[in-house]
């Protein structure tokens, strides 16, 4: 920890709590003794992770069920927020979608529900965390988007655009954020063995949700960086993806 | 959060084709299956069973068991390890409630602190609470505490049939005893409530002591088994008919002023080519091991985790004996026969293919309790032999004779390849076992041992 006193953040939102990632997380945070507000859509899940959460050392957890594909629900769940947690100091966003690319491809409803799950929603509920934090001058934001949204590949690219296009709205949100001392890390993990990614082929070779949730935590309580790959190897893997002319790549089959 | 329909729209466009590889822990036989469900929620079970075809599903946790009866070849498998959550522990009743996919490393890591320890462990803390309630697994302290499955209170169960079953003694108590030692076919196990035992700390009295013959084996055990709560041999296997070996026995230490640090050990990264475990350097091995442990005897205070678990110092050990695998050996043969142990560690010995872990353990008269359940009164022997092809299954078919005439069984978890007449002599009445079975699931040694479908 830095000598120029940083505040340790002890009470953090997870938004999509019951995600592959998150649960990792959490079981971490609870052991570090972190307070936690759960946000997911099932309150059956919430609840048995809850009970999981205290057994294994977290001080308290509260729970809250929500869509948050749904912006129609997010001015409750942020009324909630403000008047039984209203001291957070970290958000944690770790919810989205991945349909099989096939199906956005032959049906524009599954293509807007993707986009609506990992783009837009996601902005608007940002956008109201974002603004808290602003005016207390304090906190953190970290976002789960993904290496897919470095560059749109033919198998993966409405995930891949949602995504992209998420990490593109945080690097603007970081810049307006920055002069109130409110940092925001966005969090791209490489392929990780999950329920999301369980339809996709070599799902066994992926990286585990516990090695992931690692380097999140860390990112949380460190000061830099503000963009996290994970596992580590993708930021050098992206690196290079991202060097290759289009008239090339659009010839690859990846 | 991926939507229902195109869940659904991915299980009709599956293939038929048996492509997922998953291993058991020896590595043989070498199997492939259709799909791997891996619920992270129990709420997703049931329609997994609902959507499934008669006998096509296996419930399967960390996959310890070394033959086949974790795998479901061509079949469907259930992946467990996702349903992990710990839903409550009773501090002043030492009650764990936790989802079958927990391990009992996670319930040492949460229990340990507050004064509280597993009832029964196997040599292994990487299973699961399914995995060992599906095996009623038995530990260094079976003479004293029976099996896993007897501190089982309460279970819930998915069943295809009828929804989520709970199981205690008091209410289809059957049901309880099917599903210990019941291999995973008679449903999936939602949740289980387990009685933990109090005990001062992470530290154990452990005393090793030589021995040179079966008859002062059975000195030792049987003195032992008054004063000591743990108790269990390690056996050079190229000895023979008078085994030497080295006698471990440990209680729970009252206090320790050391401060205990849990280790983490090297992994083995792939399997290395067969020639290197050959019967010279196996010997070698056994010779050194019990030199070093005949200097060493005497009492120590140790950790818990290098007394019940010194194999889980070497992440993936299973993977030494190379890419053909292994086959365990655990068979049960009554006391008063000794002449069959005799014989068969002389055929042991006679082969050379004998390797590293040779284990010996008298059971305790304890009735077990699964309908299944494979721990009953006798000595208890565990051997690995190196896969090497038909020499190794013929050795292990001549083993097979001498355990059935002495009236001795077969541990179904170290199996994968009895004959169906061992099966029966080994557990008779698992006919009456059948009718508990989930009409959904079957697995390749269920198959096996019993021509079923």
């Amino acid at each position: 920890m830095m000598a120029n006193g940083v505040e340790k953040m002890k009470k953090i939102v997870i938004l999509g709590a019951t995600s592959g990632i998150a649960v990792e997380v959490e079981r971490l945070l609870a052991r570090q003794g972190y307070e936690l507000l759960l946000v997911g859509r099932s309150p059956q899940r919430l609840q048995e992770l809850r009970a999981d959460l205290l057994t294994r050392g977290a001080a308290t957890v509260a729970v809250y069920g929500a869509d948050l594909a749904s912006v129609q629900q997010h001015a409750d769940l942020f009324d909630f927020v403000q008047h039984t947690f209203s001291d957070y100091d970290t958000v944690l966003s770790a919810y989205g979608s991945m349909h099989e690319q096939k199906d956005s491809e032959t049906s524009v409803d599954v293509l807007l529900e993707e986009l609506q799950v990992n783009f837009v929603s996601a902005t608007a509920i940002l956008t109201l965390f974002a603004a808290d934090l602003e005016q207390r001058r304090t906190g953190c934001l970290a976002v789960i988007t993904s290496v897919a949204g470095d560059r749109g590949r033919r198998s993966n690219y409405v995930y891949g655009s949602a995504k992209g296009a998420l990490s593109l709205f945080l690097q603007g949100l970081r810049a307006r954020l920055h002069t109130a001392g409110v940092r925001v890390i966005t969090i791209k993990p490489g392929p990780v063995q999950t329920s999301m990614t369980d339809h996709l082929p070599n799902s066994a070779r992926f990286a585990r949700p516990e090695q992931v949730a690692r380097d999140i935590v860390r990112a949380l309580e460190r000061r830099s960086p503000d963009v996290l790959y994970t596992p580590k190897i993708w930021r050098y893997i992206m690196t290079g993806v991202r060097q290759i002319p289009e008239t090339i790549f659009k010839r690859l089959s990846f | 959060m991926s939507g229902q329909s195109a869940t659904a729209l991915r299980r009709q466009t599956r293939p038929q084709i048996a492509t997922t590889r998953v291993l058991s822990w020896g590595r043989y036989p070498k199997t492939a299956h259709t799909h791997v469900h891996r619920p992270a929620w129990n709420d997703q079970v049931p329609e997994i069973l609902a959507s499934a075809a008669a006998d096509s599903l296996l419930s399967r946790g960390l996959g310890r068991s070394y033959g086949d009866s974790c795998l479901n070849g061509g079949r469907e498998l259930i992946d467990c390890r996702r349903l992990n959550r710990i839903l409550g522990f009773d501090d002043a009743s030492g009650i764990v409630r936790c989802e079958s996919g927990v391990t009992l490393s996670d319930i040492i890591d949460i229990s340990l602190p507050r004064g509280w320890f597993l009832p029964v462990t196997p040599g292994t803390c990487f299973v699961t609470v399914g995995g060992a309630i599906a095996n009623d697994v038995h530990g260094k302290n079976h003479h004293r505490a029976g099996t896993f499955g007897s501190h089982i209170r309460q279970i819930g169960l998915h069943r295809s049939n009828d929804g989520l079953v709970a199981c205690s003694s008091l209410e289809n108590a059957d049901m309880l005893r099917a599903t210990i030692g019941g291999l995973g076919l008679t449903g999936v196990i939602a949740w289980a409530d387990l009685q933990l035992k109090r005990v001062a700390g992470p530290w154990i009295d452990a005393d090793s002591i030589p021995f040179q013959s079966l008859g002062s084996f059975l000195d030792l055990s049987r003195d032992s088994d008054g004063h000591f709560e743990y108790t269990v041999a390690w056996l050079d296997c190229f000895s023979g008919r008078n085994p030497r070996g080295v006698f471990f026995r440990g209680n729970h230490a009252e206090s320790c002023g050391k401060e205990f640090r849990p280790k983490r050990g090297p992994q083995v990264p792939f399997p290395p080519p067969a020639w290197m475990l050959n019967r010279h350097s196996v010997r070698a091995f056994n010779n050194a091991y019990y030199k070093l442990h005949a200097r060493r005897k005497g009492v120590a205070v140790v950790p818990y985790d290098s007394f019940f678990y010194p194999l889980d110092s070497v992440r993936q050990w299973n993977l030494l004996y190379g890419k053909q695998g292994f086959l365990q050996y655990q068979c049960v043969i009554p006391e008063t026969n000794l002449e069959a142990i005799e014989e068969l560690l002389d055929r042991v010995a006679r082969s050379g293919m004998g390797s590293f872990l040779g284990v010996l353990k008298q059971f305790g008269s304890a009735p077990s309790a699964g309908m299944l359940s494979f721990p009953r009164p006798g000595l208890t022997i565990a051997l690995d032999f190196s896969m090497r092809g038909e020499r190794t299954l013929q050795l292990m078919q001549s083993l097979d004779e001498v355990v059935q005439q002495s009236g001795g069984a077969l541990y179904p978890a170290k199996d994968a390849r009895m004959s169906p007449a061992l099966f029966e002599a080994s557990f008779p009445r698992w006919r009456s076992f059948v009718p508990y079975i989930d009409p959904k699931m079957s697995s390749s040694f269920w198959r096996r041992v019993t021509g079923a479908r």
